[in-house]
């Protein structure tokens, strides 16, 4: 057997070298003191590599067309088993991605590891950040929703008001400043045809030339005799890797991604805002107005670009003394103080949104669908706490029987009379009455008639905030002039679609004075507590148009 | 111990700690490898989680169907594919027979396919494909077809008969 594995081996070797490469690769002498503070690229690389995988999952279940895009990455979110981990990877590994690139280039530029012969190498890093961060702009718009949407509105007027290139920038993202189906196509071109191998070429010229010119020493490596890469390095290395993708897990595990709603270009309420990553360019253009804004859009950030590319002939000394190194920290620092206070000044200026409300659109949402007098229910079957004896799915309680299970569903009536007196109807019974009106009771046994195995999930999902609307809703009878999702009555405006029509403050005054604000409205002033007054406006913004 | 050269004792701590690191380089790329394989696997493999049970279609009057004289019904149903649900036209061959039961095949030969069609006068379906013929109550009677004809599951509502899922025939 060992025979026949070792002819295989060597019919390999001899075919095709492999085992040649791979040595040469691994066996590659490097300085003595080489160690932890080179393992970034590493990272960079196979935070690359896990980004393609992810990437090319997504791929297997996407639509890359506008409004199909949205549909498709809901259904990865929604109805795949593991589609949520996926794209929490994909996430948050762009992210990583970045942070570690500027860490790697940070590195370099502390030990001065640019210096002459390694120009060329620095340079075609420089252009690898450049392409991590087209990255990030181009996917950023893929999932279609809101936010991706109005995020790159912006980044694509702001390639438009470019001096000279504007406006061919602007035919090239497709469209003069517009974002529609031209634009879509582009970027998922840029994002999944012609960067991915864009990068592979660049990291292959960038490891090349690392090789070329070796692994920067620093002095005093020349008294001590050179190490191999493998395995002490490589051992470091993994580590690293290890931890980064730990971080990485553990991110896509329990950080949820939203999904906003779908992009809706009509929309006036919606504050766009970029990616963290990007925060401190959209910050610093509030600084430039008017015909001073190019500045800040295009010129800071262009000469910023051409001075890291030219980093190696700026600094011509030969200093690489890492402790010596002060302006080189001066220069990381300050960059990173200029980098936190501008991205901080954009998270506080950020305004805290007024009229929308916030809706997970990554999970299922059946409840936008129910009548108030279903989703009231929901709150009665919370506050009753009826998941401590009953099942939901599956989940809660064993001492009574499943919810969702079809024997179990009786009519109103029935259901109404077993709420009063559970053991009369079901004899042996062990569950307490419930104290509640007749009209909660109906609402808790709407709800239950509505529940069954599909939309269990999505009914637990309800926010505290809509169903306690709901609640409020119901109970003042909002119902006997209003319509909600087709139920109820049409003597005052059918509510669906309201948070296009009116803001939300107008809303929250106008229950108290009706008559002042839509004059001759029959409907009498209702003076609610401030919580229900602000979880009934949110309820009634949350519904579908 | 004194006996030991130092040279041989520096390069057995040497050999071990070479050792440690191939076995922790190994150890967790294989764990990495795990950790993104296992949860692709599922993606792929794991059917998408169901969302709406089949629903039923009025396909339409059927008082005047009488037995043994199979009627071609069209309905518009929702199909459900992927992140898209269709609406599409459907068909349906229904029969009543002779046990006043009511029979709908889908409109699809379960040879290969093709759309079969009923021959007045010899009183059976016939494939044009490949010429299997099957009786007014689906079964085969000649040609390459390995199974009798599919039935929709129907349901009754006074006189319009209500058209569900599809049900696939058994037989070899």
């Amino acid at each position: 057997m060992r025979r026949r594995w070792n002819g295989l081996k060597d019919w390999l070797e001899h075919r095709t070298g492999v085992q040649t490469a791979v040595r040469s690769f691994l066996y590659e002498e490097i300085p003595a003191s080489s160690g932890w503070h080179q393992v970034f690229g590493s990272v960079a690389v196979f935070l690359f590599l896990t980004q393609a995988f992810t990437g090319v999952l997504l791929a297997f279940n996407y639509a890359p067309t506008p409004g199909d895009a949205y549909n498709s990455v809901r259904y990865i979110l929604t109805e795949l088993t593991g589609g949520r981990l996926i794209r929490g990877l994909h996430h948050w590994g762009a992210s990583m991605m970045i942070a570690t690139v500027v860490l790697h280039m940070v590195q370099v530029f502390l030990y001065g590891s640019y210096k002459k012969p390694r120009e060329a190498t620095w340079m075609v890093g420089v252009v690898l950040l450049l392409v991590t961060l087209a990255y990030g702009l181009t996917g950023y718009l893929l999932p279609w929703d809101n936010r991706a949407y109005w995020g790159t509105v912006v980044a694509t007027r702001i390639a438009a008001s470019a001096p000279m290139a504007g406006p061919y920038l602007s035919r090239l993202l497709g469209g003069d400043g517009a974002v529609g189906v031209v634009t879509f196509a582009r970027f998922y071109g840029l994002h999944v045809l012609l960067l991915p191998p864009a990068t592979l070429l660049l990291i292959a010229v960038h490891v090349f030339l690392v090789r070329k010119h070796g692994v920067a020493p620093m002095p005093g490596d020349e008294l001590v005799p050179k190490k191999q890469f493998y395995p002490a390095q490589v051992f470091k290395d993994t580590v690293a890797i290890a931890a980064a993708f730990a971080v990485l897990f553990l991110l896509a595990l329990l950080a949820r991604v939203p999904l906003e709603q779908l992009a809706d270009p009509t929309d006036t309420t919606y504050i766009p805002r970029p990616e963290w990553y990007f925060l401190f360019l959209f910050q610093m253009l509030k600084l430039f107005n008017g015909p001073m804004e190019v500045i800040g859009s295009v010129v800071l950030p262009g000469l910023a670009v051409l001075s890291l590319i030219l980093v190696p002939f700026i600094d011509r000394s030969k200093l690489v003394q890492v402790s010596k190194r002060t302006f080189a920290a001066a220069v990381v620092f300050f960059a990173a103080v200029g980098w936190a206070g501008l991205t901080a000044a954009a998270v506080r200026g950020t305004p805290k949104p007024d009229a929308a409300v916030e809706i997970d659109y990554s999970a299922p949402t059946d409840w936008l669908h129910l009548s108030p007098e279903e989703m009231a229910g929901i709150s009665y079957f919370r506050r009753e706490n009826c998941v401590s004896c009953h099942a939901i799915g599956g989940r809660g309680g064993k001492v009574g029987p499943d919810l969702t299970a079809r024997t179990i569903h009786k009519d109103a009536a029935w259901m109404l009379e077993h709420f009063r007196r559970p053991s009369t109807v079901r004899p042996g019974s062990s569950m307490p009455p419930i104290q509640l009106s007749n009209a909660q009771l109906n609402a808790l046994a709407a709800f239950l008639l509505k529940l069954n195995a599909q939309n269990a999930t999505a009914l637990e999902n309800a926010p505290d905030f809509a169903v306690d609307g709901a609640r409020i809703y119901q109970s003042n009878h909002c119902g006997a002039c209003h319509m909600v999702n087709g139920s109820g009555m049409k003597v005052g405006p059918v509510l669906n679609g309201l948070a296009k029509r009116e803001t939300r403050s107008w809303v929250v005054d106008h229950f108290g004075d009706p008559e002042k604000f839509s004059p001759g409205s029959v409907m009498p002033p209702y003076k609610l507590p401030k919580s229900d007054l602000e979880n009934l406006t949110s309820y009634l913004f949350s519904l579908p148009e | 111990m004194g006996d030991v050269p130092i040279a041989a004792e520096t390069q057995t701590r040497g050999t071990t700690r070479r050792s440690f690191y191939i076995g922790a380089i190994y150890g967790i790329w294989a764990a990495i490898s795990a950790a993104l394989g296992i949860p692709a696997l599922v993606y792929l493999f794991f059917p998408p989680k169901a969302r709406k049970e089949a629903d039923w279609v009025d396909a339409g009057d059927i008082s005047k169907l009488t037995t043994n004289s199979p009627l071609e019904l069209s309905f518009r149903r929702n199909r459900v594919d992927g992140w898209k649900v269709f609406s599409e036209k459907s068909t349906a061959w229904v029969v009543k027979q002779p046990d006043n039961s009511i029979a709908a095949f889908g409109p699809q030969c379960t040879h290969l396919g093709c759309a079969y069609h009923w021959e007045e006068g010899k009183n059976e379906f016939l494939c044009p494909c490949h010429t299997s013929v099957f009786a007014p109550d689906g079964k085969v009677v000649s040609g390459p077809a390995p199974r009798p004809l599919d039935r929709y599951e129907v349901k009754l509502q006074g006189s319009h008969i209500l058209i569900g899922p599809l049900q696939e025939s058994e037989g070899a």
